[in-house]
């Protein structure tokens, strides 16, 4: 029988490999990356959880949520990442120390 | 009734599995490529939790929308500079990561514990849901449900977020856009 923690415990493996990925890469669309495994952990929760709402569907809305917000947030950072490529000509984000022009 | 944890673990381990290539991999390519099958174990998790809508967009906008995006921008950002930036990152890898790696088993294991002490099965609000049927079964159909709950108990939250997704667009597209000078 699968339980809650089962799922805790998948979200939690993946919530710490993408705290890893976002410490330890030096390339800004894979610290994006470890951002959106984060953020699937938590989707993951919503839903598990969510089982066990059938009345209000809570957890599954607030997914759908965070999923659209994901998508959101991807769509600007990237712009952003694109643009800063452009002006510094790497995605480091150890090298890009200055915020003046 | 014995095939769900079978599913489950198979893709409980595809997912961890894949997220861990991509943490590990020195390939940037190939370790967005494994982040596919990330999202789409993850999908196949969200079915087994009787989300299968949540794991239909999961597809959708992950696999289709967010996906290709980061596809378009790695390569959009100059393969050359990437080259450089993996050539380099050969021999002090490990003394590079060691406290990354330290910061994020910590982690897991503080989260692991807090999991594993707090009983979440035996939580009283489950009991009650147990107790008035409010638990989702295989049989149910959940998308009527979950329509008619989006256009009346959350409907405040899905119009400020499709505001949101409006003005996320626009400020995508004006970032992007070319400027004329500097």
């Amino acid at each position: 029988m699968i339980t809650l923690t089962h799922y805790l415990l998948v979200s939690a493996a993946l919530f710490s490999i993408g705290l890893y990925v976002i410490l330890s890469k030096r390339n800004a669309i894979q610290i994006l990356i470890g951002i959106e495994l984060m953020l699937n952990a938590a989707i993951l929760n919503l839903v598990a959880f969510g089982k066990f709402d059938k009345i209000n569907n809570g957890g599954q809305s607030f997914a759908l949520f965070a999923i659209v917000l994901a998508a959101a947030t991807t769509a600007v950072a990237l712009a952003i990442v694109l643009n800063v490529y452009r002006r510094y000509k790497t995605i480091d984000p150890d090298k890009i120390n200055q915020l003046k022009d | 009734m014995s095939l769900i944890p079978v599913m489950f673990y198979i893709m409980a381990v595809i997912a961890i599995g894949s997220a861990l290539y991509v943490a590990g991999s020195k390939n940037l390519m190939r370790s967005v490529f494994m982040f596919f099958a990330t999202l789409f174990a993850l999908a196949g998790l969200y079915v087994l939790s009787l989300a299968d809508f949540v794991a239909v967009t999961q597809v959708v906008v992950y696999v289709g929308g967010i996906l290709v995006l980061i596809l378009f921008a790695f390569m959009l950002s100059g393969r050359e500079s990437l080259a450089v930036l993996a050539q380099q990152t050969n021999r002090l890898i490990a003394v590079n990561k060691l406290p990354a790696l330290l910061v994020a088993l910590a982690f897991f294991g503080l989260l692991t514990y807090v999991f594993l002490n707090a009983h979440v099965d035996d939580a009283t609000w489950l009991q009650d849901a147990a107790a008035n049927q409010h638990i989702f079964t295989p049989q149910d159909v959940t998308i009527n449900h979950l329509g008619v709950n989006l256009m009346t108990t959350y409907l405040l939250p899905f119009e400020v977020i499709s505001i949101l997704l409006l003005m996320a667009l626009v400020g995508a597209a004006h970032l992007s856009r070319k400027e004329a000078e500097a």
